[in-house]
């Protein structure tokens, strides 16, 4: 399958190493993939901040871009729910697109049929569903069940996983101190798991979790998951 | 005006509040749970809820006319309100002429929204709260934090503490157990009950092919006020119609078990005009628009009107927990107060549509599926941005609308960030992160490390790779 990756710009400027990941994996199982180098990024953070009207002309860019593909990968559920919930409304013409436009365990999971990357990871990692993940994609478990297929990892349950860890985008800039509040929870309760390394499937949500585990010096790293599925 | 971020400073400084808070939210939110968990129908139920709402609301001048008839053949009086002077000038006239002093009330966000109880004060005619939660707040001269638990920002020591202070009648040696509490109130709200003969309400639902109003309490203070008083006002949004006597088989299930995480709330009272012999003597109704009209009309955000006020958004909200309900400066707090306020009065609540990181949680929660983060997203399009903001942004999207300038942008952002050495410290896992940065960033960097772009971006490295 020719499968057109999306590396979101967060990915593109502060975190290569994810989209490595998801190329080697996809390669890995025997699919083709191909990185578009006209696209950018999908103009979530403007129509969520009150900038729909700035957000279409680069919501219609990726559109065009990613126009005739098999499928299309994203490691990001927020990206991925941006395209699915809003292009409709902002491109007319996009819904083949859309439809076509992947978080990377919908893409193994249910469309490749795929729960085993062939990875060893032997550390001990909770995982966070983060938001738009779980309730805006229904994500449900998939990020987990290739998680458990890795071999020698040790998965532990994280308390209050479903709850926001505060980012929100603009939301933690904007609301900084709730975002705070929300996040010294968030990092209170991946403490506790004993955990060497938290993983998630959106690397804002890490980019923020990860943030502050460094600044409470937690010894814990945060790490996309599509880097676990490729170790 | 509401400025969110800067009423939520107060509230997250104390820590007696968040941790009432929190113990609260999450007893009901764990109650809801399971009494919802219970339905295999439940989400067919939201579905109903929300179908039977969009019809009212395709349907609400016909609707309304129809409830009018048929409560007036009952022998109701119907008043029809525009705004909440009107509303509040019709309860007050009404009161008057009864030439009454004071009166009981049975509580209601309508009644708040418009302010009655203010309004009544400056005419002279004390209103008194008699749910429980209402009383304690009233006491305290608080206002609610919360729709459905008024006084949830209190534990029950500082209940006890108000109680002793404020209640003329309270028993001496009053200690905090909630059944001592209770019974104190009780005996103080009898006197009042016995003496009303004006009771006021809202209402939870209007029927409209019957002209029956539907009020769902739990305390039995509802029932008091709307059978012992000789005549009984109800003011009730324009929004709270159902077509038909058989929808409440579908909200009867929706609001007990989301709001309280009941099955079924203890009281439930009916009244379809006036009974000879048969409570109040007297029943007026009065219709209240405040808004719901230009609501009505803004084809995303209306569907902010189909809110039954269970408080189930607020309950899940990971802001409202840290925050409670006096940080968003309006009768309605928590997601639905963040888009119900700035629609119903546009231009004062600019900065609710932002309180919220559209973790999607109300949404799931919502008995009727009202999609509140897709009505905060549609109204932050309408909120004036700040200047800065607005520059930042706009070069931004100038920016990413073009392949070649956001690969350029990439490049910059690793070479601008040289002057911050300085800040820079080694994060887990090797990451060159900062500890500070200048404001606006320096919101970020308050409490998270940011990570540096990294020495290759992936579009570099699949150059460098692949092609």
């Amino acid at each position: 399958m020719k499968v057109g990756l999306f590396i979101t710009c967060v990915n593109d400027m502060l975190y290569p190493g994810t989209g490595i990941a998801v190329t080697r994996v996809l390669e890995r199982l025997g699919h083709t993939v191909e990185f578009p180098l006209g696209q950018t990024c999908c103009g979530q953070m403007h129509a969520n901040s009150g900038y729909a009207e700035l957000a279409k002309p680069i919501a219609e860019q990726y559109v065009r871009v990613f126009d005739g593909f098999d499928a299309i990968v994203a490691p990001s559920g927020s990206c991925v729910a941006m395209v699915r919930d809003q292009y409709p409304h902002l491109v007319p013409g996009s819904a083949d697109v859309v439809a076509r436009t992947y978080e990377l365990s919908e893409l193994l999971v249910d469309v490749l049929g795929v729960t085993d990357t062939g990875a060893r990871f032997p550390h001990r990692v909770t995982y966070h569903p983060t938001c738009h993940g779980l309730r805006l994609l229904h994500l449900g478990d998939k990020p987990l069940q290739l998680l458990r297929a890795v071999r020698d990892i040790e998965l532990v349950e994280l308390e209050g996983a479903q709850e926001c860890c505060g980012f929100g985008g603009t939301f933690a800039l904007k609301n900084s101190g709730v975002s705070t509040a929300m996040l010294e929870d968030k990092c209170a309760n991946i403490r506790r798991t004993g955990a060497d390394l938290v993983v998630a499937a959106d690397n804002s949500c890490l980019t923020h979790i990860g943030g502050g585990l460094s600044r409470l010096r937690a010894g814990i790293r945060a790490l996309h998951y599509a880097e676990v599925l490729a170790a | 005006m509401t400025d969110f971020p800067a009423a939520a400073k107060v509230q997250l400084a104390k820590p007696q509040l968040r941790a009432n808070l929190r113990h609260a939210t999450h007893t009901i939110r764990d109650k809801r749970l399971r009494v919802v968990g219970e339905l295999d129908d439940w989400e067919q139920l939201r579905e109903a809820g929300r179908a039977i709402k969009a019809d009212v609301r395709r349907r609400l001048p016909e609707l309304l006319i129809q409830f009018e008839e048929k409560a007036t053949a009952a022998g109701a009086v119907v008043h029809w309100a525009r705004d909440a002077a009107e509303a509040n000038r019709i309860v007050a006239d009404l009161a008057r002429a009864k030439g009454v002093d004071e009166l009981v009330k049975v509580k209601s966000m309508a009644t708040q929204e418009i302010g009655l109880n203010e309004a009544l004060e400056a005419e002279g005619i004390t209103a008194y709260e008699t749910d429980l939660a209402e009383l304690i707040v009233q006491l305290a001269h608080d206002t609610p934090s919360h729709i459905l638990v008024p006084a949830i920002h209190y534990n029950r020591t500082e209940i006890r503490d108000i109680f002793v202070k404020e209640m003329h009648d309270a028993p001496a040696g009053l200690t905090d157990e909630p059944a001592t509490l209770a019974e104190a109130a009780r005996l103080h709200l009898r006197k009042r009950f016995l003496s009303a003969t004006l009771g006021v309400s809202g209402a939870n639902f209007a029927i409209a092919d019957t002209g029956t109003l539907v009020v769902l309490e739990s305390e039995g203070n509802g029932r008091m006020c709307l059978t012992l008083p000789e005549t009984l006002i109800s003011v009730v949004g324009v929004e709270k119609l159902l077509p038909s006597y058989t929808d409440l088989e579908v909200f009867l299930q929706l609001l007990p078990r989301s709001s309280t995480g009941e099955r079924m709330n203890p009281y439930t009272t009916m009244w379809t005009g006036v009974t000879p012999g048969d409570g109040p003597s007297e029943v007026h109704i009065v219709l209240l628009d405040n808004g719901r009209a230009n609501v009505l009309a803004d084809p995303v955000g209306r569907q902010a009107l189909a809110c039954i006020r269970c408080s189930a958004c607020l309950n899940v909200c990971p802001v409202y927990e840290r925050t409670g309900g006096h940080a968003y400066g309006s009768v309605y707090p928590g997601p639905i107060g963040a888009i119900l306020a700035p629609q119903l009065s546009p231009g004062e609540h600019e900065s609710l549509p932002y309180a919220s990181s559209l973790c999607g949680a109300c949404y799931e929660a919502c008995p009727v599926k009202i999609n509140i983060p897709e009505v905060l997203i549609h109204l932050r399009q309408r909120t004036k941005h700040p200047a800065g903001e607005r520059a930042a942004m706009g070069l931004m999207a100038w920016v990413m609308r073009n392949p070649r300038r956001y690969a350029a942008a990439l490049r910059s952002a690793r070479l601008g960030t040289g002057p911050l050495a300085a800040f820079v410290h080694k994060g887990p896992g090797g990451r060159r992160v900062l500890r500070r940065a200048p404001w606006p960033a320096s919101k970020w960097t308050v409490s998270r490390d940011a990570p540096l772009p990294a020495t290759e971006t992936f579009r570099e490295w699949w150059i460098r790779e692949r092609s």
